[in-house]
């Protein structure tokens, strides 16, 4: 596989970006954005950029593991298979589940819903992408009649008014971010209006930024639909009167404005804006659909849509982009429990196993996340198979997860990693494929099906997913409709499950890949759909062939049974956890820039680690005064569910009154900084999504007596340390660092340390600097001439070294003696060799160096900046911190 | 004797063209000379100086003996004004002749050779003489201190022969004065009374560093110890130690040098009836209890405080002189002092006061492997004292903010690890020596 590039597909979020992958003859693998896609045309973000840094074979799981101990495949299928059998034989289909991840391919995620539904009979398999966008899937069926995101990319480009909705696009969509930005570079009169509690980086960006109060989304759009009712905008289609009427409910702009907690002025700016704005197009996500009224706030805002008749147009639809990459594969394949297969809801039960030949057929909804884990605690469900997703980490009430894990009787988990907090429960371990060795094809946000392929062999024992499915798939029975060759293979069976009995009922058609050839799979370019075949489309009387897919509902015709858009009256309603007196704070979590989920990938990447390197909470300076947060310290956040330790962030970027922590990091990373056990389980009634954007929580001062941190060359078992009471794993290429803290100060420090470092009582080398009245100390463990572990601690936060100068000490060369001092100095003795914290992942710019070039060149804008010295000239995702500090660098 | 010493006594100071006054200087040491080498800098022309030196030379850099001892320099390396720099500023230097009265009544210094000079003002610049403990057999042949030319002559003289020395006192000159016989070849035991090395200017740790380095290079230590009697061989030659210790023991050495202290030399200003308490006292001006006659160097006391380092005489002597030149403004308000040890690859230094109490906060930086060890003790957020050892290129650094009494406190944490770590503006080295 050497020598050559292979385009495949981007594994992290759900905007798609084309990859060209090549591996050189010394195995160096390089990744870069493929000019050829369309949906990123090149561009990378940082996450993307930093690929080849995260295919290293470092704590993979490479074998298949039972009880705790190494097994070969065959006793762990059969371990699996008959676990299944065994307990379906005696508690029937329901008392077994899997639980299944949007980092799934089209093709895994396939075979894994056809072995549940149509062959177990059950329809207890669920995905994490209920976390992230099942409200979206319920909005867009109450709308449209079937789950479509009606436009692409290119209308947020063509659009005039771009409306974000909880949407930190700069961060979690960074490439969609840079062509909305790109386009609206020559022309001024594009607007962005940014709608989100948090003044995040895209705010930043924003004509107007609306920082709504948590949860108010319905009331706000509501508010807008009133408004457009009033200016005289009507429509005809169905529910058009009565959503009017329960919007009118709200009463004038000025209740609106208190309801969603805004300026009014600002409110009526926006009203005004989308009302003139033709095309206009509205991106939601996780801030709209992570929520109780998730699926309402979805309705609300398609509601403004079709009454507007902005859909279907270029440049005017509502837009749900999605959290991962294949989370519209497997909302395609029906790989949720409350769909059945192909966008067919269980009603076509009949047609579906008429399709699979199945000798079963699941005929009602099965459990979704939350619910399902409630079940596996309840003891309702007594096995589960969990494929690449960690719900110990990711669920709401995680701890609750964890408890269920540990109390199933089966707990399969198909991972790439050896150590991940979920895998650490599972009775049968498989090693899966990883993004470089898989070979499938995902479903971006805007129904761009495009091919995964492989790059690297698989390592050790891996085996792709759909393969391991079916394996125990043959061991159970059903070995004959499991006979797959290749991902090719079912991918046919999966198009032709698409137009089987479609007759254009379904907008999901791809039919015209229903006979795909193995060398036509092998080199299949990007593609839209639906793709309709030909026969099909003739067929299809009420829903006309479309020679242009980029669109649906062009023709105003829609998959519900009277072929119309539905307006859904929604009114508001808070969130299901009130704040109280005891919890008075909301709070709101979300992912940052450069980690994806729980980090198992981005944490390989020092460039990716070293962007935000620890857990934080973020308070505005009213609520942190209140509580007596400070910034920088840590900060202990209390909810009824669980709790979490972090560092503190005072900023107004934070409405007042809320909290907002990053999802990533897990107990690999952190001693307790898992989120998902803060989360309070609360859903939307409608579409199981759980409401991550607000529980109901106390913030108070970790009582730490001293702060401190590591570099060590080596890993440090954390949990095992004497008198470390937190700490995070920052990992790097050729170190580990931990943030460290304690509520305890020990007699003495060198022995302390030196304990940590394994080399208490031995003569090693060692050198230290300590002021015990201001309990500072600091220590170095040089062996064989290299730096093996520095250690500072200082009482407060604010008294440690920077750390980024710190990191590149461990080259594993020989320190020179002049550096020994530097190393317990924290910092070079020539101040100009200090680059400060990393803002530019791309290129490893830090602060301290765009600063200095701000201030030695007198530069004036980003551009400049990265003329001057690179910073956010690739991804782009950081120009807003260059901004920022700019903007810093002219006030000093 | 020349007749203007007379003549011009009491010519009128206000005149442009001012009769000169007569300068007295007793002691050719370092202190007496930087007095008019500092003296011919603010006013040349005030003065007929006349200088009265006790030892044979014109003068020399008495704090660098240590390294002509050691071999590392010869004496003429180490002389700073010949004969010829006194006789280009036209001053009258006596050396060998001591000056044994003063006659405050008349204004008249009486020297050894009778030799009679007038003086308006005067200078005491008469030094200190090293101790030497009266133990039986302290006076025998080949029992020397180290304080002048004259002793490292016969040090030298001594090590000749080879054979085994012991140096009395584990302090700065003691070690020095070791390092430097051992580098002559004599086999060295440095008997000291105390449990570690230069108690007042190191503390243990870097003291323990110190002995463990000196014995690396060969030196040999008997600490704890204390010299009951120097032991004669029957000819009025030491033989050997014997200490005070349970069993008596001994140690065989055929040279001995004391370098246990120093006192200063007070008894021609006592018997001139100023006022001495350790050392001749004196004011912030440096003047004794008679106002014409000002006192310098390691012979004053100044605030109860006595020196026998460089620096502080360095400060005295500006301030004298700059009273002698009638400029008036300059106080000396006493010294913080700093030391460094001249044994060649061992750097340490130490300045101010490092014993600990419930006042003083203490910063250490040790790094043994590569043998260096710092220490600072803080009192009320100044600096106030510095042990070195091994690295000790930012001594100066921190003595000047010693000095200064700045405070340290804004970049304390950064402090300990020296000047290229603190982003501080003034990166001025002090324009000090230290002995």
């Amino acid at each position: 596989m050497t020598g050559q590039t292979t385009r495949t597909t981007c594994p992290y979020c759900g905007v798609g970006c084309g990859v060209a992958a090549s591996v050189d003859d010394a195995g160096t693998v390089a990744v870069t954005g493929d000019e050829g896609h369309p949906s990123n045309r090149g561009r990378l973000c940082s996450k993307g950029t930093a690929l080849a840094d995260t295919v290293g074979l470092a704590d993979r799981l490479l074998h298949p593991r039972v009880d705790g101990h190494r097994a070969d495949w065959n006793s762990a299928l059969d371990r699996v298979a008959g676990g299944f059998a065994e307990i379906i034989a005696e508690h029937g289909p329901d008392a077994v589940a899997f639980y299944v991840s949007g980092q799934l391919l089209t093709e895994d995620y396939y075979v894994a819903n056809k072995l549940m539904k149509g062959y177990i009979g059950s329809a207890n398999i669920d995905t994490n992408s209920r976390l992230c966008m099942s409200s979206a899937v319920a909005g867009h069926k109450r709308a449209f009649g079937e789950d479509a995101v009606p436009g692409c990319y290119d209308d947020l480009e063509i659009a005039d008014l771009v409306v974000l909705v909880g949407s930190n696009l700069a961060w979690c969509h960074p490439v969609v971010y840079q062509r909305l930005m790109a386009a609206r570079e020559p022309d001024p009169k594009k607007t962005l209006v940014v709608i989100d509690p948090r003044r995040t980086a895209t705010a930043d960006s924003a004509d107007l930024h609306l920082p709504i109060a948590p949860g108010s989304d319905v009331a706000l759009f509501n508010g807008l639909l009133a408004y457009l009712a009033g200016q005289g905008i009507t429509s005809e289609l169905p529910g058009a009167d009565a959503a009017i009427e329960a919007a009118q409910r709200m009463g004038d702009a000025a209740s609106v404005a208190q309801a969603v907690g805004v300026d009014i002025d600002d409110l009526a700016k926006f009203f005004t804006w989308f009302a003139a704005t033709e095309r206009a197009v509205t991106v939601f996500s996780q801030g709209v659909n992570q929520s109780s009224a998730g699926t309402d706030k979805v309705n609300a805002i398609i509601n403004c849509h079709l009454l507007t008749d902005r859909i279907g147009k270029p440049g005017a639809c509502p837009f749900s982009i999605t959290g991962q990459p294949n989370a519209m594969g497997g909302r395609e394949v029906g790989g949720l429990a409350s769909t059945l297969a192909a966008h067919m809801g269980f009603d076509r039960a009949d047609t579906v196993q008429r399709f699979w030949g199945s000798p079963t057929i699941a005929r009602k909804p099965g459990l979704k996340a939350v619910e399902l884990f409630e079940a596996i605690e309840a003891g309702r469900i007594k096995a589960i198979w969990i494929m690449a997703t960690n719900p110990v980490v990711s669920l709401p009430d995680a701890d609750r997860a964890r408890r269920a894990l540990a109390a199933c009787p089966l707990v399969v988990v198909s991972d790439v990693m050896r150590h991940t907090d979920t895998v650490d429960c599972a009775d049968v371990l498989l090693p899966a494929a990883a993004w470089a060795e898989k070979s499938g094809t995902v479903t971006n946000s805007e129904r761009m099906i495009s091919r995964q392929r492989a790059f690297l062999p698989l390592p050790g024992e891996a085996r792709a997913d759909w393969r391991i499915i079916s394996e125990v798939a043959r061991r159970m029975g059903f070995g004959d409709d499991f006979a797959y060759e290749s991902a090719a293979d079912i991918f046919r069976e999966h198009a032709a499950l698409t137009a089987f009995e479609n007759n254009g009922e379904r907008v999901l058609d791809l039919g015209a890949l229903a006979s795909i050839t193995d060398a036509e799979y092998e080199t299949l370019s990007p593609i839209r759909w639906p793709l309709s075949s030909p026969e099909a489309m003739r067929a299809a009387g009420a829903m006309p062939a479309r020679a242009d897919a980029d669109r649906l509902f062009t023709d105003d015709a829609y998959p519900h049974a009277d072929g119309r858009a539905h307006l859904v009256p929604v009114a508001p309603r808070g969130p299901a956890n009130r704040p109280s007196t005891s919890r008075p704070l909301a709070l709101n979590t979300g992912r940052v820039r450069d980690h994806w989920h729980t980090m198992t990938r981005t944490a390989k990447s020092e460039r990716l680690a070293a962007h935000i390197a620890e857990p934080f909470v973020e308070i505005h300076p009213e609520d942190a005064q209140t509580h007596a947060i400070v910034d920088g310290r840590l900060a202990t956040v209390t909810t009824d569910w669980g709790q979490v330790t972090m560092r503190a962030v005072v900023t107004d970027r934070q409405r007042q009154g809320s909290l907002f922590a990053p999802i990533h990091w897990n107990r690999q990373f952190a001693s307790a900084a898992r989120v998902g056990a803060a989360a309070n389980p609360a859903v939307c009634p409608i579409a199981g999504e759980p409401e991550f954007k607000h529980t109901p929580a106390s913030i108070a001062p970790y009582e730490a007596v001293w702060y401190g941190f590591v570099y060590a060359a080596r890993p440090l078992r954390m949990q095992a340390q004497p008198g470390i009471d937190h700490w995070t794993r920052v990992p790097g290429a050729r170190f580990n660092r931990y943030e460290i803290a304690g509520i305890d100060r020990p007699g003495d420090w060198t022995d302390r340390v030196g304990r940590w470092l394994s080399v208490e009582g031995r003569d090693v080398d060692w050198l230290d600097a300590s002021d015990p009245a201001s309990g500072l100390y600091r220590a170095a463990h040089i062996d064989g001439g290299t730096l093996e572990a520095a250690v500072f601690i200082a009482p407060t936060p604010e008294r440690l070294p920077d750390r980024s100068w710190l990191a590149g000490l461990f080259t594993g060369e020989p320190m020179q003696e002049a550096e020994r001092m530097a190393v317990l100095a924290g910092r070079p003795a020539d101040a100009s060799a200090d680059t400060g914290p990393l803002v530019c992942s791309c290129f490893g710019v830090g602060r301290k160096t765009i600063r200095r070039a701000i201030e030695a060149e007198g530069l004036d804008s980003v551009e400049a900046v990265g003329r001057a010295v690179e910073a956010g000239t690739n991804c782009g995702s950081c120009k807003p911190e260059i901004a920022e500090i700019l903007a810093e660098a002219s006030k000093d | 004797m020349p007749a203007y010493h007379t003549l011009r006594r009491h010519a009128d100071r206000t005149d442009a063209v001012q009769p000169r006054l007569d300068l007295v200087v007793i002691g050719n040491g370092m202190a007496g000379l930087r007095v008019i080498e500092d003296l011919l800098e603010l006013a040349p022309e005030r003065y007929n100086v006349t200088v009265f030196g006790a030892e044979p030379q014109a003068s020399y850099n008495r704090i660098m003996l240590s390294p002509v001892l050691a071999g590392d320099k010869t004496f003429d390396e180490i002389q700073s004004r010949d004969r010829a720099w006194y006789a280009q500023h036209g001053i009258a230097l006596y050396t060998g002749e001591s000056v044994v009265d003063i006659d405050r009544r008349r204004r008249m210094v009486i020297s050894d050779s009778g030799r009679e000079v007038p003086y308006d003002r005067l200078v005491l610049a008469t030094g200190s003489t090293a101790f030497v403990i009266p133990v039986p057999g302290h006076d025998l042949d080949g029992v020397i201190s180290f304080r002048a030319i004259g002793d490292v002559e016969r040090m030298v003289e001594a090590s000749a022969r080879g054979g085994r020395a012991a140096v009395i006192g584990g302090g700065l000159l003691g070690l020095e004065a070791a390092y430097g016989l051992h580098r002559r070849g004599m086999e060295v035991t440095v008997v000291h009374l105390q449990s570690q090395l230069m108690e007042r200017q190191l503390d243990a740790t870097a003291a323990a560093l110190l002995q463990h380095s000196l014995a690396q290079r060969g030196l040999s230590f008997r600490m704890g110890a204390e010299t009951a009697a120097i032991v004669s061989d029957g000819a009025g030659r030491v033989a050997g130690l014997r200490f005070k210790d349970d069993d008596a023991s001994t140690l065989d050495v055929d040279l001995v040098v004391m370098a246990v202290g120093i006192r200063p030399n007070i008894e021609l200003a006592r018997s001139a009836g100023l006022h001495c308490d350790k050392g001749i006292v004196v004011n912030d001006t440096m003047q004794t209890f008679d106002p014409r006659i000002y006192a310098v160097g390691e012979c004053v006391e100044h605030r109860k405080a006595v020196y026998g380092l460089v620096a502080p005489l360095w400060d005295q002597a500006r301030v004298c002189a700059n009273h002698l030149a009638w400029r008036g403004h300059s106080q000396y308000g006493g010294s913080v002092t700093a030391t460094q040890l001249k044994v060649t690859g061992i750097d340490m230094y130490s300045a101010g006061d490092f014993a600990e109490d419930e006042h003083t906060e203490t910063l250490t930086f040790s790094d043994i492997r590569r043998g260096v060890y710092k220490r600072i003790v803080l009192r009320d957020g100044c600096i106030a004292g510095v042990v070195l050892y091994g690295d000790t290129a930012d001594g100066s650094w921190y003595f000047k903010h010693m000095r200064a009494g700045t405070d340290v406190s804004w970049f304390r944490d950064a402090l300990i690890f020296g000047r290229a770590f603190v982003d501080t503006d003034d990166h001025v080295e002090p324009n000090r020596e230290a002995a």
